[in-house]
Formats: C-alpha cells, structure tokens, sequence
C-alpha cells in the first residue's frame, strides 16, 4: 500500500490528549518535509539530550531471493561493519567515540534502522548514520564473519524442537506464499549469499518512496529537515520490489510435534482482520477481551485463574503486510494438555456463539483507550517506533487522535460479529510436547 | 538462568545512574525523605509526559527464603494479587485495566518489587491499594492451591523446559557453597510442590512493613503532591517489629575450581561460561566495584571489547563472547566470562583464548584508551536511561532496597571517573582465579546425522 501525504508542504501538527484528561497536550507530532521532498514526523523534546531517530524501508526477507534466504538478515548485520572510506574496525571506533548507538534489524516486511544519540555529538553521529545508509562497503571479512555468527546461530537452535515447530507451523499456515520460507535462511541459502547480492539488495530496497522516518528529541523542525536530506536525499526515487501477493492461509489443520518436554505448547490460528478493515477495531476489542494481557481475560480467567493450568494463555491479532490472523498460545502441563486444549475450546466457542458481556466490552474500551499512551509514547524510542509502525501501516499522524473515537464507536453488534466472524471457522492447531496428538 | 540474570543485573546497574553532569539536565531534583513509619521514599519527577511509574520495594527476597521453603517470597508475590478484605481478588487488575494502566510484579534474590504505570491522577487510588495489601493481605486455601499449580507452570515454563535453564541452576547452586544465591529465586520443584498458605503468610507478616520497603514514584508528579497522597495512604499503615540485621549464610574461602555439565539432545552449539564470586558495591573495599564493572565492559561488553575483537573478530574462534558482573547484588555475587565456538572451532578453543585474553589482562594491563572508552560508554547509558521514567524508577528503587544510598548514586559517576588501568588490572589478577573458578558447559548429545 503507497502512503498519500497530503499535506507535503505543510507543518502539520497533531497534538495527541494522551489519557482521559483535556489538559494534558503533551506529545505533539509534527509533519515535517524536507527541501528535497523526504517526509517524516518530528516529535520535539529537549528534557532529555538526545535525539532518536528511527527509519523503515519497505521490503524485508520477502525480497530475498529464491535459495538466498537469510539475506535481508545478514545485510542488517553490516552496516556497522564499514562504510565509505571508513573499514569496519574505523566504523566502529568512530561509532563508539561519537557516543552514539546505530541498530540495524529487518522481518518480513521491512528492512528497519535507528540511532539513539548524544544532541552534543550530533553532526558527527548523522554523518556515521548516512554513511551506513548511503555507502556501505560489503567487505568480504565482515560479511564472512557475520555470515559465520548467523551460521552458528542457526546450528545452536537446529535441534530445538521449537524450531521444527516454527518451520512446520510456517509451512503450513502459508503453503508456497514468500511467507513460508525461513526467513533467517539455512546455512546453504547464506552460503550462497554474495556481497554483489548485498549491494543489490540495498540498491532494490533503500529508495525514497517506501521509506518511513521518525525523529523524537532535541532537535527542532528545520535541523531535522536539514538531517532528512543529508541522511536520505542521495538514495533513488523508486525503489525495486518484488511483488508480493497476499497470503491465503491454509486453515483448519491439526499439527503435533512430538517430543519429551514438561510442557506442551499449544498454538492456534484463526483468520484475523486486515488492518484497513472498518471492523478491525471490532475485532481488537474482542481479542483483547478474549485473551488481552491481563489476568482478566477469558482466557486467563479460565485456564490460569481458575484451573493453574498455565502460567500465561494469550491471543493476539497478528497483522503483516500480506497476511491477517488471530492467534492463541499457551504452555500447559503435558499431563494436563488435553484438559487445557478443551477449555481452550469453550472459550472459543461461547465468545464465537455469544460475543463478550457489556461489561467486558466497556471495560476494554476503556483499557485500550487509556494504555495507548502509556504502551506507545512513553519514551523516544517508543514514540519513533510508534510513529514507524503507524507509517508501515498507512495511517496518518491523526490516527492518534482519531484512535479513540473510532474504539469508542464500536457497537456490541460489531464485536459479536467480529467473534462469529473469527472464531467461527476451525483454526490450524499445533502441540508440541510429549505424545502429543492432533485432535480431532 | 544464570547468564540472562547477570547479564540483566550488570545491565539494569550499568543503567544505574542519574544526571551524569555533560549538560546541566533541565529535569526537577530527585527528592526523598523517610515517613514516621519507616517507609522511604523517593520522587523522580520527569515531566515530558502524564504518565506515572508508582512501585513499592520490599528489602526481602529469595535468599531469605527459610531453608527448606525455597520459592516462598516468589510465592508470597503470586500471592499479593488474590485480594484484601477492602479489596477483593482481581479489583486492582479491573481498576487499572480501566484506567488504561499497567501493572505487575517480581521477585529477585534480594528484593521483591510491585509496580504500577498509570496517568497521574490514579496516583493516590495505586497507593490506597498497594498500602491496603501491605498488611491487609486475606488468603483462602482454595487460591493458594490454583496459585501453586500456576508457579509450577511458571517454573516448567522458565526453567524445566530448556536446557539453557537448567544449567543456569545448577551453575548456580555449585558456585554458592553456603550462601542462600544457589538457591533458584523459584524455588526447587520438590520445595515448591510443597508451599503453602502457613508458610506464605508468616513470610509476608515478617518482612511486609512500611519500615521494610521503599516507595519510588517517577513521572509526571511533584514531591509535595506524593507526599500528601502517601500520608494519606501508607501514612495509615503501622511501622512493622524491627528486622534483624540481614545477615544471610556467607561463603566460606572457596579452594577448588568446580565444572558443571549439561548434554542434551536439544543443544546445536556448545558454550562455555566460568564463574567466580567477586565483592559488590555494597561490601567492596572503594574503587574495587567500580574497577569490575569496567573489567567487564573492557573484556567482554560489546563490539570494542576484547573477546570480540581478538577472539570473535581477529582469529574467528568463538561465534560470541561477553563477560558480566552482577555488583548491584546485595551480597557478593559472580563475575562470568563466556563464550561460544564458530565453526569448526572446539569449546576448549574458545576456553583456551578466553584465558589467554584474562591471562593478557592480568599480565600486561590495560590501555589508557580502553579505559576511557569504557567509562564514556557508561556515561553514556545514564544520559539514555533517562529517557525512561520506567528505568529510572528501577535503578533507584533496586539501589535503595539492596542497601545503597542516595549519595552512592549521585557519587558513582565521579568513582567512575576515578578508576585507574592499574585498578582494573589488580582486580583481574586478585579475583579471576582459574584455580577457583566454576565453569559451566552445555554440550551437544551426540546424536546419527539424518
């Protein structure tokens, strides 16, 4: 999905009421575009002296190529690892000097960056960042080495049963979908990893027009515009992706990975809801009331509170670019695996036939209102995450605000037919532990 | 699991420190005071957001656990959720569900610790609450039992079910020979079978009292304000009997280098980690702490450090490499070194460079540049730490209940700043014994290729 910005030119700011109380206007979100035409939001903040800036090009282990998986993983590993004229040992000991901390990580969908630095040391810092982003240099030795790190990284989880589980789940939840493949690669996919493959990775993916950016802290609008074009200015217009289409996931299937544990993990997906959806936020709020993180949940309530059949049952709606679903787990006593699984069930099926109580509905209305601020903005780095995250998903700066009219407008019709709508449909279910068997 | 638990002491104190002096902080001083039943408290004011981080520290934790009743405070902690007679079970989960708030708890060998983030107006409702079960704690057998079965899933979930967990425990219990840290904070599964309301309850009525804990609130909120709410709340709360000194078990003169070893068929890469019991900063002679936090940093802290320069970068022997120190302890606690092969490379490669880098260390000393750079990166952390009310409210809280002071906080940036290469160096050569060392190793089963 493209991001519309309307208002290119303008300095638009949204002042975000973070809790229930009018006069509180604290983090304010501004849009800002840089004399070269790169956009990102600016939240200004001189409490603390130092800048976050976070970054996403669209495009992660989705664009490795066939029998090259594991790439979009590696090139994250190399950006500190030399850039421009700099080798990796100069990189870093400049890194280091300017009192600055530069991340790199990348997951299905995105290849993202960040750096947390000193507002004293800034020039400095930005320069090492856009050398990373602009000029990395893909040195044999680095890429060898850390090549060798994500090998060894793979051979230390080879055998746990978990990362049978993971492959196996992958597979069969998105069948032939980019999805399915390992997104970490497998020791044959990174051997044959190149550094010209790098570069043309980085050519593909680092272009202007899938590229997200948020800067939290001590510096004001025009510096930070300043910033953007020196950062990202020099990187191609257009960037080269391959086409992803949407997934269809394969549900209704029963999956058991047998092995010794103490405990039987049980995991379980249900179709989940696009973002975009105007019943997403329906279908939020029953989640959360199904299985939310709090003790109060119905799934909590019953399988923890009531029985001590775990210590922790969750449900999340699981939202990538390609693919929507609702997804439940748990680690339960293995003797006690089946007992779990069927209470697992009930909830299912009562909230599926009758939805949540008022009360219920009122109360995480309220919980998912209020924490918003709390979960999201209550630091420089989690306002730039948050502000990536909201880009990635095509939302504008006044979702923030809307955000709580639009939870506040959801009728009971709508959760309960966001229940039937999700759990009324058989979901793909894996234990893995002891004897497990799929049931039927 | 011992290396995430020192790795996670050594960073929340590496996180320990406020306002290091690079620019005079536009923040509000810290302010303090002790109430008349005993409770301390502390305000870290930080004003960039209405939001309030509001815990309660009780100065108890698992090491003292009475022998033979091991898990009971992490026990006790499940149980402080189950209600009052103000307040019955889950009331304080709906309230803060409602208020869009975030709550939880922890237990550690030194402290146990409950906390809430809510928006600043809830401040005094968290206070009525976390005052109320100070003392007002009401339990029936039928909770306690559900409650026990669910820290048996805790301790199958974090412990029973991976290798790395197993290992760390018994890493642990070898490297204590008396002192009550070889115990797991959750508790033996044989002990913790066994807990019950008895046990809990004369737990809780010994060490839960306002003269046992201290209040740190950090957030949007000024210091007269918590002081009203705090009168009026814990202010109501009866001092508690005086405790005892806390005096655990101490360790005797260790004279035997120790190995523990887990093979297990779920392990694709071997690793390796040598421990020693080192002083803290409670008990060290001065400088000494100080000294091994950077020791550890210089050998094993990050990219710049020595075992990945020369062992993970320059000879490629080790996949990784790091050290830890756990000195924010209240008793003495370990310092480790570990690491983990790269390819066709063996465990006794990696333990063989790791000992020729502490045999270095130990032998020629350190540069002045690697000094330097070590403390800058400390600074550094602390200006980071700020930017989380969250963080700040755990390294002053976490510092006060483990016997520290205020002044050793604000003094603790300059004792960095005061530490030599020789300093560094001496404590290397005076701690890191390899003849008293433990070592732990978590090998591969040797199993048919498929």
């Amino acid at each position: 999905m493209t991001i519309v910005r309307a208002f290119r030119s303008l300095l638009v700011t949204f002042a975000v009421l973070l809790g229930t109380a009018p006069a509180f206007a604290v983090v304010e979100f501004q849009e800002i575009t840089s004399p070269g035409g790169v956009d990102a939001w600016l939240v200004e903040d001189y409490s603390v002296p130092i800048i976050t800036i976070r970054f996403a090009f669209e495009g992660g282990a989705t664009q490795d190529p066939i029998g090259k998986e594991g790439l979009s993983d590696l090139i994250t590993a190399l950006f500190d690892e030399g850039a421009g004229d700099l080798d990796s040992e100069a990189f870093q000991i400049r890194l280091d000097d300017a009192g600055a901390e530069m991340a790199f990580a990348s997951d299905l969908d995105a290849v993202y960056g960040s750096m947390r630095l000193l507002a004293d040391q800034r020039d400095e810092a930005l320069g090492l960042l856009k050398l990373a982003i602009q000029q990395p240099r893909f040195d044999q030795n680095p890429i060898d080495r850390m090549r060798a790190q994500l090998v060894s990284g793979l051979r230390a989880a080879a055998r746990n049963p978990q990362t049978a589980a993971q492959k196996m789940w992958a597979q069969a939840i998105y069948g032939d979908h980019p999805y399915a493949r390992p997104r970490e690669g497998t020791p044959e996919s990174l051997a044959a990893v190149t550094a010209e493959d790098l570069r043309a990775f980085h050519r593909a993916v680092f272009a202007r027009e899938r590229l997200h950016v948020g800067i939290v802290g001590a510096i004001n609008a025009e510096d930070a515009e300043r910033a953007l074009d020196d950062l990202f200015g020099a990187l191609p217009e257009k960037p080269d992706l391959q086409p992803v289409p949407d997934a269809a996931l394969n549900l209704g299937q029963d999956l058991a990975v047998e092995y010794p544990l103490p405990q039987t993990s049980i995991y379980m997906a249900f179709p989940g809801m696009e973002r975009t959806d105007p019943q997403f936020f329906a279908a939020y709020l029953m989640t959360h009331i199904l299985g939310g993180d709090s003790l109060l949940s119905r799934l909590n309530q019953e399988v923890r509170e009531k029985r001590g059949l775990s210590y922790g049952v969750g449900a999340n709606l699981l939202n990538l670019k390609h693919a929507d679903a609702l997804v439940i787990g748990t680690s339960t006593n293995a003797e006690r695996a089946g007992e779990t699984l069927g209470v697992i069930k009930d909830v299912v099926a009562r909230m599926a036939a009758e939805g949540p109580t008022p009360e219920e509905l009122a109360l995480a209305k309220k919980y998912l209102i209020g924490s918003y601020a709390l979960n999201e903005l209550s630091s420089s780095s989690a306002i730039a995450n948050t502000i990536v995250g909201l880009q990635l998903r095509g939302l504008g700066a006044d979702y923030i605000n809307e955000r709580s009219a639009m939870l506040q407008a959801v009728e009971m019709e709508d959760v309960r037919a966001a229940a039937a709508q999700l759990l009324g449909t058989k979901p793909t279910t894996m234990l893995l532990g002891p004897k497990a068997e799929p049931t039927p | 699991m011992i290396f995430r638990d020192l790795l996670a002491l050594t960073l929340s104190f590496v996180l320990a420190m406020p306002t290091l002096a690079q620019e005079p902080p536009p923040q509000t001083e810290i302010a303090s005071w002790t109430m008349d039943n005993g409770l301390e408290v502390v305000v870290i004011p930080d004003r960039r957001a209405p939001i309030v981080t509001h815990m309660v520290w009780y100065k108890v934790g698992s090491a003292d656990d009475l022998p033979g009743k091991s898990g009971n405070a992490h026990f006790l902690e499940h149980l402080m959720f189950k209600g009052t007679a103000k307040h019955p079970a889950s009331e304080l989960d709906r309230v803060v569900n409602e208020l869009g708030g975030n709550h939880n708890a922890f237990t550690t060998s030194d402290v146990t610790a409950y906390m809430q983030t809510i928006p600043p107006e809830a401040l005094g409702t968290m206070m009525d609450f976390e005052a109320d079960r100070m003392i007002g704690l009401v339990l029936t057998p039928e909770i306690v039992g559900a409650e026990r079965d669910v820290v048996i899933e805790e301790r199958r979930q974090r412990t029973d079910n991976n290798p790395q967990g197993l290992l760390g425990e018994e890493l642990t219990a070898t490297l204590y020979q008396n002192h009550p840290y070889g115990i797991p904070t959750i508790g033996w599964m044989h002990e913790v079978e066994q807990l019950n309301w008895e046990d809990a309850m004369a737990f809780y009525k010994r060490f839960y009292a306002p003269n046992n804990a201290v209040l740190v609130v950090a957030g949007d909120v000024d210091p007269e304000t918590v002081r009203t709410l705090a009168e009026a709340s814990y202010g109501r709360v009866p001092r508690g009997a005086d405790l005892p000194p806390r005096i655990r078990p101490s360790e005797p003169k260790q004279d035997t280098a120790r190995t523990v070893t887990l093979t297990d068929q779920r392990v694709g890469l071997p690793s390796f980690s040598r421990n020693w019991i080192v002083p803290n900063y409670r008990t060290a002679e001065p400088g000494e702490a100080e000294a091994l936090d950077l020791l550890s940093e210089i050998l094993g802290g990050g990219t710049r450090s020595r075992f990945y320069q020369e062992i993970v970068v320059k000879t490629g022997i080790a996949a990784g490499a790091g050290a830890g120190y756990a000195g924010g302890a209240y008793d003495p606690s370990a310092f480790t070194v570990y690491g983990a092969p790269q390819g066709e490379h063996t465990i006794a490669d990696v333990e063989a460079a790791v000992d020729r880098e502490l045999e270095r260390l130990i032998r020629d000393g350190i540069t002045e540049r690697e000094l330097e750079s070590a403390k800058m990166r400390f600074v550094r952390s602390l200006i980071f730490a700020r930017d989380q009310q969250a963080s700040m409210a755990n390294i002053y809280g976490s510092m006060l209940a483990t016997g520290r002071t205020l002044q050793d906080i604000e003094e603790w940036p300059d004792r960095i700043r005061a530490v030599t290469p020789e300093q560094v160096q001496a404590v290397a050569a005076k701690y890191l014994d390899p003849s008293i060392a433990v070592t732990s190793y978590l090998l591969p089963a040797e199993q048919e290729e498929e």
